[in-house]
């Protein structure tokens, strides 16, 4: 089915793009990364499915803006490496194309997927496809969010006046901020007021 | 000290405890109450002359009890404030029939018999947490005999009998006679190190054994014809510097015999002390007398912990001490946004390490007030009011305190910047009121239509929590540890995340096994919200069971994101798992999860009318 008419089948205006990263051989070495791809444009909403060699190098993320706009794509699905490791990149790069950074999806296809199985590339491919299914199932369902940021008070509070209590609130007076250092016993000072001489240089701890 | 003291810009508020945290990161409301001194701070030039006069004499806390003080007094001579301060428990009564000598010599005039306890609002962006350590009290080992014997002291007690502003001003004397002993022995990991378990802790205190060294060459350094000899389990030596000092003592002559007395005996008339202990080194037993004997005792968790852990939502470890966000990477963070820790209150550590630590939680800190503006990854919870019945279950699981129930109009709602979207009170609520943003149960149930469409039977369906059992996986496949292939993931920023309908339905789509995995539970980093993670698998097992369903096909796993191998091993196990689940069993389950959850839509349906035939009365109402 042609890209647009799958579209105007499912209605409701969401226009899913899919980037399948080779990562070199790390994921394209156990995982048939065309045969993933070609299945990826078959998915519903799904109107572009791109193979790139190192998706988030810049020639790949600059392969994903050329189909933001080309395919007037809302919502992105990169199949790549972790996205403990690069969410945050292609998030970045989806923004900078007026997109919200919410609206990627991630699938796992290096850490979980060619990493692990890599003597099993029909499993491994199977799985691939799996993930990038989920991952285009959820990008589907996926909100634009916006980040909310509030000022921050411009003061501290130390809780206790031992020898740490006493460091923090000089380093954070000495840096400019109002502190406010509390104590339960009626002088500051701690265990270490207490002390005699203290190692290593034996020097007085008062 | 001093500099604290006379700061422009620090508060100080001696003798104030925290009583109270609202607020948020970059946005904390404290309350601190200033008990009552009864002697104006501001005022008081600690000239003194009311203590000659204070008729009240109690022992003396900061010399540990070794000599005595006025009811109204000076903590010591250094103290800042230098203020001193009425100790209420022991003064003769504001009554001057009674007494109230001190207040007719004061020519300052501030003492105020009449003063209250202030409570104070601060407003704060970030918090650190000093609160330091207690001192291990070896009252409970028998063996040592510390609270029969007068020579057996602490170590504690040893600072101020050698200290020049001690109780004895510097003449090192044993208690028994006041005579200055001759043979001095010390015994090591008094509370530290113990492996039983059942006296003292587990943990070394790192701190005595410098500390002793210390003791030693003090000793050898006031009194050069005495003999010291440590009774040690181990010399743990390992800091800048600390080699050279405990070889220097060596050099001194003081012995160092590698293992524990059993027990100490007196003699009763000299008083006089003997151990007994084996040197494992030579494997001869020694038995020695001397005429005093330091017990180096360890470091124990401030015994109030536990308040201002609730109040700012920290975790400890076992041991008691606070526990960082990450234990290398996130040292002197909390899992709660913008506290910091520092000190003994974070791990026993001594005055170079307590320094470095406070500095290095204040950078932390600064790098939040100095960027002026904190955001959130926006994932928090909300909560649909049509749907809300105000039942605070959602409150009560959520490790943040950042729900609000009000319970005159039974809703409940979320504090956004208090929310760390961890998904507990979207497990928990039985009303389908709360939704995540960015991990939304529909979003969830779309994954898991997609993973289980074609061929559930070869697929384990596993739920890995963000920070650990995810990133476990992450750690299997960087180190290339091989799996079967049939295990698909999905992610929950907490495993807490994981409702009772997300299982079941995995199961009536055909999943053969489910794993719930997540972080340890002192790793979680909800704090605690994996303990409901623990609770809801348990009443699926339950569930399970009723319907005839094998309760060992839903598992649970806590897999740390260090831990990889266990990762596959898992993965591995639960294969051989799913490998014994039959066709039919799966469409048994299938068939039975499918009537109940005829039943929940039936529930959910019935709600929804309710919630719909509400909101259109209340429109009724306004219009």
């Amino acid at each position: 089915m042609p890209n647009e008419e799958k579209q105007t089948a499912a209605g409701d205006g969401l226009r899913v793009g899919v980037f399948i990263c080779d990562c070199g051989l790390n994921i394209a070495g156990s995982v048939d990364t065309q045969a993933v791809t070609d299945y990826a444009a078959t998915l519903p909403r799904v109107v572009c499915a791109v193979r790139n060699r190192y998706t988030c190098a810049d020639p790949g993320q600059n392969e994903i803006k050329a189909a933001i706009r080309e395919h007037n794509l809302n919502r992105v699905v990169v199949a790549s490496c972790s996205p403990l490791m690069h969410e945050p990149t292609f998030r970045a790069c989806i923004a900078s194309e007026g997109l919200n950074p919410y609206l990627l999806e991630m699938a796992n296809l290096r850490e979980h997927c060619s990493w692990v199985h890599g003597g099993d590339k029909d499993g491994a491919t199977a799985k691939a496809k799996d993930l990038v299914k989920s991952a285009a199932a959820r990008a589907a369902r996926l909100q634009a969010r916006e980040e909310t940021s509030m000022p921050v008070t411009q003061a501290a509070l130390v809780v206790g006046g031992g020898v740490a209590g006493i460091q923090a609130s000089l380093d954070l007076a000495g840096a400019g901020y109002q502190v406010y250092l509390v104590d339960k016993e009626p002088s500051i000072g701690g265990i270490m007021a207490r002390l005699d001489k203290t190692f290593p240089t034996m020097d007085c701890a008062i | 000290m001093m500099d604290v003291g006379r700061h422009p810009r620090i508060e100080l508020m001696a003798y104030s405890e925290v009583e109270g945290v609202g607020g948020y990161v970059g946005n904390f409301k404290v309350k601190v109450r200033k008990k009552a001194r009864y002697v104006r701070e501001e005022d008081c030039n600690s000239c003194a002359e009311c203590a000659e006069v204070c008729p009240v004499v109690v022992p003396d806390e900061f010399q540990m009890g070794l000599s005595s003080r006025k009811a109204i007094y000076l903590p010591f001579p250094q103290a800042v404030p230098a203020s001193y301060i009425i100790d209420m428990d022991a003064c003769l009564g504001t009554n001057p029939i009674a007494c109230g000598k001190c207040e007719e010599v004061c020519e300052k005039v501030c003492i105020d018999y009449d003063m209250k306890d202030e409570v104070v609002e601060l407003d704060v962006g970030v918090i650190v947490v000093a609160t330091g350590m207690d001192v291990y009290d070896p009252t409970e080992l028998d063996e040592y005999c510390y609270t029969r014997y007068d020579n057996v002291v602490t170590s504690m007690e040893f600072e101020r009998l050698i200290c020049a502003s001690g109780a004895t001003e510097g003449h090192f004397v044993r208690p028994s006679d006041h005579e200055v002993p001759r043979r001095i022995a010390f015994i090591q990991c008094v509370g530290s190190r113990n492996n039983a378990g059942d006296k003292g802790n587990r943990y070394c205190s790192n701190i005595c054994c410098m500390n002793t060294v210390k003791d030693t060459l003090l000793l050898r350094d006031h009194y050069p014809d005495c003999e010291c000899t440590v009774f040690y389990m181990d010399i743990r030596a390992f800091g800048k510097g600390f080699e050279d000092l405990y070889m220097r003592s060596r050099e001194e002559g003081v012995k160092y015999i590698r293992g524990l007395p059993g027990e100490i005996r007196q003699d009763a008339e000299t008083k006089n002390l003997f151990l007994t202990a084996e040197n494992t080194l030579t494997g001869e037993v020694v038995e020695r007398e001397f005429d005093m004997v330091i017990l180096s005792v360890g470091v124990i968790p401030r015994q109030d912990n536990p308040l201002i852990k609730k109040l700012l939502s920290l975790s400890t470890t076992a041991d008691g001490f606070y526990m960082e966000a990450h234990p290398k990477l996130k040292p002197v963070d909390t899992p709660t946004r913008g506290v910091y820790i520092c000190g003994c209150a974070e791990s026993p550590k001594d005055v170079k390490d307590s320094v470095t630590q406070a500095s290095a939680a204040v950078a932390r800190a600064m790098t939040l007030l100095n960027a002026g503006e904190v955001t959130a990854e926006a994932i928090t919870a909300s909560i649909d009011a049509a749907f809300c019945t105000g039942c605070g279950l959602c409150a009560k699981v959520c490790p943040f305190n950042a729900i609000v129930v009000d319970k005159d109009r039974k809703t409940a709602s979320v504090v956004s910047a208090m929310c760390m979207g961890c998904g507990n009170c979207g497990a928990t609520c039985n009303q389908g009121a709360v939704t995540m943003g960015h991990f939304t149960d529909e979003q969830y149930y779309a994954q898991m239509d997609a993973l289980l469409e074609e061929n559930p039977e070869n697929k384990i369906f596993t739920f890995a929590c963000n920070w650990c059992s995810y990133a476990g996986a992450d750690n299997a496949g960087v180190s290339r540890l091989q799996y079967p292939a049939t295990p698909r993931l999905v992610r929950t920023m907490c495993s807490a995340r994981v409702t009772e309908d997300f299982v079941l339905y995995a199961f009536m789509k055909g999943a053969p096994v489910v794993l719930v995995s997540g972080c340890h539970f002192a790793d979680c980093h909800y704090i605690d919200a994996n303990r409901q993670t623990v609770k809801r698998v348990y009443r699926l097992w339950d569930k399970l069971e009723k319907l005839s369903i094998r309760p060992e096909r839903l598992q649970l796993e806590w897999i740390s994101a260090a831990e990889g191998q266990k990762f596959a091993r898992v993965m591995r196990e639960v294969e051989e798992m799913r490998k014994q689940v039959t066709a039919a069993e799966i469409e048994h389950t299938r068939k039975a999860v499918a009537e109940e959850w005829e039943k929940k839509l039936a529930r959910e349906a019935k709600r929804k009318k309710k919630a719909e035939a509400d909101e259109s009365r209340d429109e009724v109402q306004v219009s």
